[in-house]
């Protein structure tokens, strides 16, 4: 595996009384793309710039195969950043972008001749050597900035949202892109991104962060399935969340008393009291909306009348308020017609059943 | 219909123009072809004599002098007003520092100058401070030579090098210093590859608002420097109110002003070189992709004539 170990250890930084980063630790492993998940001003630009060598964190070390970088500046890292804005040079032709970093280095003419074209190709850009930056689309850029930051070979690529600029068709397009040079790079990336959908879609693993803080840090699937934080559930994807006291336990079976909802069967490992107050989620897709009522073992139902119903194609989601008072939220995907679904609309009134064991705790002893 | 008062607007300016600009311009012109009057003014009377009286050593001495000191003057500023700038660019209280910059235009020109005779004058502010640690008490003779002269020069027009620069740098995205940084640019070549090149035209316009004045100089040369700072404005000056040949001081001036046009018509209207590579590209790299761009270090402007 090519690509290089990236160890984030203790750092903190601050900016004034804003404190970007509060102590954070991280192990990126070589080859793996790592993203970076949160809202913005969660902190995680700030650490990306300083993997990069921009800021100084002010505590803490930073680490790229073992070796601490800190001090170095950003010319000395075996790094190389995507530029949200792209930063491509304006006076200088596509192929001379790409071309800078080996004019830098003083790359005999010959290499740098085929070594751009190679990094051009790689982004299917060769067509366009001879254009200047103003004169190229949003996704034309990206791809400069990206064969660009590729042409030095780093072990680690930096992409600082690198998308975000452009329409959500092209983001889609090329996102995929990247994960195929990723493939065939096989280096280091670390994405940053607040798009969850993104950073579901491509990552080796995630490190979601808020306020300066990284919450969990786990595989797409974990991250979605077992959030550690409501934050967590709350920020990738839809989640229904519930609060309430822990009444009883048996084995890995609690029943609990969740507000808006009542007794609430909820079968999680995590180890918890009788007493404590517990958060727990579910996700929309794991509810199911139907006429009758129907039954089934640790399978919690609630009777409720349809306050939204939203159709996108291929689901709809229904925002339901169940009788007890909860407001939750419904995906039903359209598999199939033959189903014989019944039409739910507007008013209706339903019942929703969720087993206990797709009901997670995401915190205990809640305030 | 729609109407078109475009001539209306401009009839003004161009009367102001016409009246202020090109008739005196061409009364000069007249008056280079004219002869000598015997206390000043001008002989109704066709004559080269003043061409002919201009290929003289002195004057081409004077001449070459104000070419070097002109751009020494100018060099100099330039380098100073470029980090100026920047500084003020990047700075967060931008009006409180271009404020500072523009200041010394509410005090009158003269007075600016006979400032600086205050400050390194045998008695000035310099010599007796260097006289109260120690130095020797005859002081230093700093006025009344070349390199004063150029200090002047750069002290008057560095504000009309500082504002062209700053508005310029001020639109440049210092992304892409990160950019560069980032690419395995040390600093300086950050500098040098990526925001120069991009901020060429600030550049351009800072010469020619240093260049052009400080070629013309009269003021400073005459208070602050010696009977060896003489520049052709003196020179201009001198024939005018002292030996009282009009038509010698108009052709000097013309021939002045001709050159100056000249020259920073070539200066504004040379392009930067454009990056050419061949246009077709084998994107399959046969054996020698024939790819020599050019070195992207073409990019300084280049000098003035």
């Amino acid at each position: 595996m090519k690509g290089s170990d990236v160890t984030v250890s203790n750092v903190s930084k601050s900016f004034g009384t804003f404190s970007a980063l509060k102590d954070v630790s991280l192990d990126i492993h070589k080859g793996e793309f790592f993203s970076l998940l949160g809202p913005s001003g969660c902190g995680k630009t700030t650490l990306l710039r300083a993997i990069a060598g921009f800021e100084d964190p002010d505590s803490g070390v930073i680490g790229i195969d073992g070796t601490d970088v800190s001090g170095l500046p950003p010319d000395k890292r075996h790094c190389n950043t995507v530029f949200q804005s792209y930063a491509l040079f304006p006076h200088l032709s596509v192929f001379e972008n790409v071309a800078f970093p080996l004019r830098i280095k003083k790359t005999p003419k010959k290499l740098i001749g085929e070594l751009v074209l190679k990094h051009l190709a790689l982004v299917q850009l060769e067509a366009h050597a001879n254009k200047k930056p103003n004169q190229l689309s949003g996704g034309q850029k990206q791809r400069v900035a990206i064969a660009r930051a590729l042409i030095n070979e780093p072990s680690v690529l930096l992409l600082d949202e690198p998308l975000s600029a452009l329409d959500a068709k092209l983001r889609q397009h090329m996102l995929m892109e990247l994960d195929s040079i990723h493939d065939k790079v096989g280096i280091t990336f670390i994405y940053v991104t607040h798009d969850q959908q993104e950073a579901l879609s491509v990552s080796d693993r995630i490190a979601v962060m808020n306020a300066g803080q990284v919450l969990q840090v786990g595989s797409p699937q974990q991250i979605y399935e077992n959030p550690a934080t409501e934050f967590v559930a709350r920020f990738i994807g839809e989640a229904n969340v519930f609060k309430g006291e822990v009444l009883s336990r048996s084995g890995t079976l609690n029943v609990m008393n969740a507000e808006g909802f009542g007794e609430m069967l909820v079968d999680d490992e995590t180890p918890v009291d009788v007493g404590d107050t517990i958060i727990v989620t579910i996700r929309p897709e794991k509810i199911r909306i139907s006429d009758d009522k129907p039954s089934g073992r640790e399978l919690n139902v609630v009777r409720g009348v349809v306050e939204e119903p939203i159709y996108s194609g291929f689901q709809t989601k229904y925002v339901v308020r169940a009788d007890s008072g909860a407001r939750i939220t419904i995906f039903r995907q359209h598999a199939n017609w033959s189903e014989g679904i019944p039409d739910i609309a507007w008013k209706d009134e339903v019942f929703l059943s969720f087993a206990a064991r797709d009901l997670v705790i995401v915190e205990k002893n809640a305030r | 219909m729609k109407r078109n008062y475009g001539m209306a607007y401009a009839t003004p300016q161009a009367l102001w123009l016409t009246v202020f600009f090109a008739a005196p311009l061409l009364i000069i012109i007249a008056y280079s072809f004219l002869r000598k009057g015997l206390y000043g003014g001008v002989e109704p009377q066709l004559s080269f004599q003043a061409y002919v009286d201009m290929a003289n050593p002195t004057l081409l001495t004077v001449a070459v002098r104000t070419l070097w000191v002109s751009l020494a003057a100018t060099i100099i500023t330039i380098l100073i007003a470029l980090p100026c700038g920047y500084s003020i660019a990047r700075s967060k209280n931008q009006a409180i520092r271009l404020f500072l910059v523009i200041v010394p235009f509410w005090t009158n020109f003269l007075v600016r100058i006979y400032a600086w005779i205050a400050i390194l004058g045998n008695e000035g502010f310099v010599n007796q401070a260097l006289r109260l640690i120690g130095f020797r008490p005859e002081g230093f003779q700093f006025l009344y030579n070349q390199g004063a002269v150029i200090l002047v020069l750069v002290y008057m027009y560095l504000p009309y090098a500082i504002l062209p620069l700053f508005s310029t740098i001020d639109k440049f995205d210092f992304n892409l210093l990160e950019a560069a940084r980032d690419l395995g640019a040390t600093k300086m070549q950050s500098y040098l590859r990526v925001m120069l090149p991009n901020i060429k035209g600030g550049v351009v316009t800072a010469v020619l608002f240093t260049f052009i004045p400080i070629f013309g100089a009269y003021a400073v040369p005459l208070l602050i420097g010696g009977k060896d700072s003489y520049m052709l404005g003196n020179v201009i000056a001198d024939q005018v109110t002292k030996t009282r040949n009009w038509p010698l001081a108009s052709a000097i001036s013309m021939t002045v002003t001709l050159l100056t046009a000249v020259s920073v018509f070539l200066f504004a209207l040379k392009k930067p070189k454009e990056q050419h590579i061949e246009k077709d590209i084998d994107p399959l790299g046969s054996s020698s992709p024939k790819l020599d761009a050019p070195q992207g270090s073409g990019s300084v402007p280049a000098g003035g004539h």
